[in-house]
């Protein structure tokens, strides 16, 4: 922006911002050398000088808040998020990383493994398999609690290759799942032969009977994660016990592969760029945000036709020569907000569920303070 | 859990466990919102304790109620954004099988 006399401002209407101040508060300016105006005013009496009031009002906030979804796949969904502060942006980000429980495996019984990968580097890798199944039918397992019905999931995984056989890969297709607990015994039990024998779960009845897991029954969601690969006679033998948990415990729980925001790009065009220079334009920019217009008379024009797809590598302000006439800016409160799944629970749901997480924690305030 | 003077009311701290970020920077967002704020600020004492600790100071009304009245803002706001996520994923949802309809005509 030019350096000019206060005097010389236009004046402004009462109760509104003027123009540069807006221009500061609601955008990033993305410059040459760093970004600028990169933080967001909150304190409500920030603009009282200017008779601006900036506290909050939910009714102006109801108004202006918008969800555009993009993209809605199955594993996978993208949209825009318009209208509302970054902290609570990420806030959702951070709730659908960390504290969205999901089923992973996290004891593993191993009867066997002659194989050459490690004991502990087979947990490792068996824990980090995404589960088909939804966590809210779960509740979390204490230290202290038996492994039940409604809280542990029991895998079985029993592959050997045979002398003489060729070399086979193990993968996750193999893990099959135990609707009625554990079948390896505890030894303690072993004189008790008349009863039951014990085994390392202690399940009333079996999970095929509970919800509606007859239907889909639990497995990986993904049947080709490579787990190990065996030679000619080795074997591998095992349980694996999943556990409800979230990911600031372990990344192995958390529902998302990831979860991320970026704001959106502002591109805008301050002078007319035209003709050669506009084609110079149009080949600077590596992701094609420029366009040509036709203005007619041979005459051509520069426009921006794709701004969303800036990303904000600053190739074309890096010479002098469109320096001065294009300004680069984000949007602070427009969130384009991708969230991959893992596969338990699709995006759409995990987004809603990331917001009740949070709606749960100011109740948990709210009653605290009563 | 809540520290402040026995007789002004107006400035306090709160504890709280098992909580970080998360919370504590919305809360600061909806805190510095209300015009009744003077001062607000959280910090986490150390990380590798669940602790977060906010502080509130306020022209004169009791600092929890303050409090209580911006975590009731924050619910409105997650509950508002909740339904209008949902009623746009529904939309999008129905537009795709109309669309997919479509086609198979
Ligand atoms: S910053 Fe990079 S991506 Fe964005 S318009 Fe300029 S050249 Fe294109």
């Amino acid at each position: 922006m030019e350096k000019g006399s206060v005097w010389d401002l236009p004046d402004v209407p009462e109760g509104q911002l003027p123009p540069h101040i807006q221009l500061q508060r609601t955008r990033v300016h993305c410059n040459s050398d760093a970004p600028t105006h990169t933080e967001n005013v909150q304190y409500s009496g920030a603009y009282s000088s200017l008779g601006v009031d900036n506290s909050l009002q939910l009714e102006q906030f109801r108004k202006n808040f918008r969800v555009d979804v993009i993209r809605l796949e199955k594993e996978e969904m993208e949209f825009d998020m318009v209208g509302i502060d970054p902290s609570l942006a990420n806030a959702f980000r951070r709730i659908l990383i960390a504290e969205l429980p999901t089923m992973a495996i996290e004891k593993v019984l191993i009867a066997n493994n002659t194989s050459v990968v490690q004991d502990e580097v087979l947990s490792h890798r068996l824990g980090l398999i995404p589960i088909n199944a939804d966590p809210r039918l779960f509740d979390y397992k204490s230290e202290n609690d038996d492994p039940k019905e409604n809280n542990t999931i029991v895998f079985k995984l029993h592959v050997r290759c045979e002398r003489g056989s060729p070399r086979i890969t193990v993968k996750s297709d193999e893990l099959k799942w135990l609707p009625n607990g554990s079948e390896f015994s505890l030894e303690t039990s072993a004189a008790n032969s008349t009863s039951k024998p014990k085994t390392y779960t202690s399940f009333h009845t079996s999970q095929e009977t509970l919800h509606d897991f007859s239907k889909k029954p639990i497995a990986p969601c993904h049947p080709d994660i490579i787990l190990a690969k065996l030679g000619p006679g080795q074997e591998i033998e095992l349980e694996a016990h999943a556990v409800k948990g979230m990911g600031k415990t372990h990344a192995k729980w958390s529902p998302v592969a990831t979860a991320w925001y970026r704001m959106l790009p502002e591109v805008v065009l301050l002078k007319e760029v035209e003709d050669e220079r506009a084609e110079k334009l149009v080949k600077t920019c590596p992701v094609n945000v420029f366009d040509i217009e036709d203005v007619g008379k041979g005459k051509k024009r520069a426009v921006v036709a794709r701004p969303r797809g800036c990303t904000l590598c600053r190739e074309c302000i890096r010479e002098d020569e469109f320096k001065q006439d294009i300004a680069l800016r984000r949007v602070k409160d427009h969130f384009i907000f991708t969230i991959e799944s893992t596969g338990a629970l699709p995006p759409e749901v995990l987004f809603t569920e990331a917001v009740k997480i949070l709606e749960d924690k100011c109740e948990r305030v709210i009653t605290e303070l009563s | 859990m809540e520290h402040g003077s026995a007789e002004d009311d107006s400035a306090s701290t709160f504890s709280f466990t098992d909580e970080d970020h998360t919370l504590a920077n919305t809360l600061r967002f909806s805190l510095n919102q209300d015009p009744r704020v003077t001062f607000c600020g959280y910090s986490i004492p150390h990380p590798s304790q669940p602790r977060v600790n906010i502080r509130v100071q306020t022209t004169g009304d009791p600092a929890n109620e303050i409090l209580k009245d911006s975590c009731q803002d924050l619910l409105m706001i997650c509950q508002h954004a909740r339904k209008t996520f949902e009623q746009v994923v529904q939309d999008f949802k129905n537009k795709q099988a109309l669309e997919a309809m479509n086609m198979e005509q």
